[in-house]
């Protein structure tokens, strides 16, 4: 059975998502361009959904918009000066930056066009209720065997492991 | 009413990769700079689960969850190093870090 209405709840959240990432660029105050920035994340969540990756979809709320928007809205408040509130946005090559970034957007458009083709028009659907479960097989490993991607999993945690190093020792004064 | 595809998504992850690039080649705060750039990443992971759907398996998942890892990675970094170098300089604008120009 197909979803009810499901073109109309994709577009609301891709207008949700786009409107929201557009505050992020353009908010003068910081702590408002981060509470945007949350509700594109929520929204990138929602198409998650929609495309069958629930797993995804709970790694993005929890992840992002639990764990990294904290992060930076406590450095915002760290760092928050009332002189950055009061002078200009943007800085002085911003016409340069917004015509690369159209460049950008036209070099998209294109090859979207030219390559309308090559994407079928039905998708194949996953299976959904089985996903975390695929999903930790790929990543662990089933049966006593390593996964596909169980080498992977120990890079990013020592990845995450330096990280964590990395911005203790340059935040702190002395070491 | 059109039934929604891969492109659709596909259009979607271009506006938010094109709104974090005008964000970051623009604003003068940091933090606002950083912020742009977990848009693009975001763009970049929205191309990967509408991919991973169009092909019917879940590698392009998994690449969007060690895509959040690096996120995470990339974002406890770059806060370091501005907090660092706001204790230093007083001030988090792009256009006055220029340490490294002769």
């Amino acid at each position: 059975m197909a979803p009810v209405a499901t073109p109309y709840f994709f577009y609301v959240l891709a207008g949700v998502a786009v409107i929201s990432g557009l505050f992020v660029i353009t908010r003068r105050n910081a702590v408002h361009s981060a509470l945007a920035l949350i509700v594109t994340l929520l929204a990138v969540a929602g198409l998650y959904l929609m495309l069958y990756a629930p797993f995804v979809a709970g790694v993005q709320i929890i992840v992002y918009a639990g764990g990294i928007m904290v992060l930076f809205l406590f450095v915002i408040m760290l760092v928050n000066i009332e002189r950055s509130s009061k002078e200009r946005r943007f800085n002085r090559i911003w016409p340069v930056g917004l015509a690369a970034a159209c460049a950008l957007l036209a070099l998209f458009v294109s090859a979207f066009v030219k390559g309308k083709k090559l994407f079928p028009d039905r998708p194949i659907t996953l299976p959904e209720s089985s996903n975390t479960q695929q999903i930790a097989a790929m990543l662990y490993g089933e049966a006593g065997k390593m996964g596909q991607y169980t080498f992977a999993f120990e890079i990013a945690s020592l990845l995450l492991l330096v990280a964590i190093l990395g911005a203790v020792i340059m935040t702190k004064k002395k070491i | 009413m059109v039934p929604i595809t891969t492109l659709h998504y596909l259009v979607v992850a271009a506006a938010l990769f094109v709104l974090g690039v005008i964000g970051v080649l623009t604003r003068r705060n940091v933090v606002i700079v950083l912020m742009s750039i977990e848009l693009i990443l975001n763009a970049v992971n929205l191309n990967l689960v509408a991919f991973s759907r169009m092909w019917g398996n879940l590698h392009g998942q998994l690449f969007a969850i060690f895509i959040v890892v690096d996120a995470a990675a990339e974002a406890a970094v770059g806060l370091g190093i501005l907090i660092a170098f706001f204790r230093n300089r007083e001030t988090i604008n792009v256009d006055e870090i220029d340490l490294l120009k002769w």
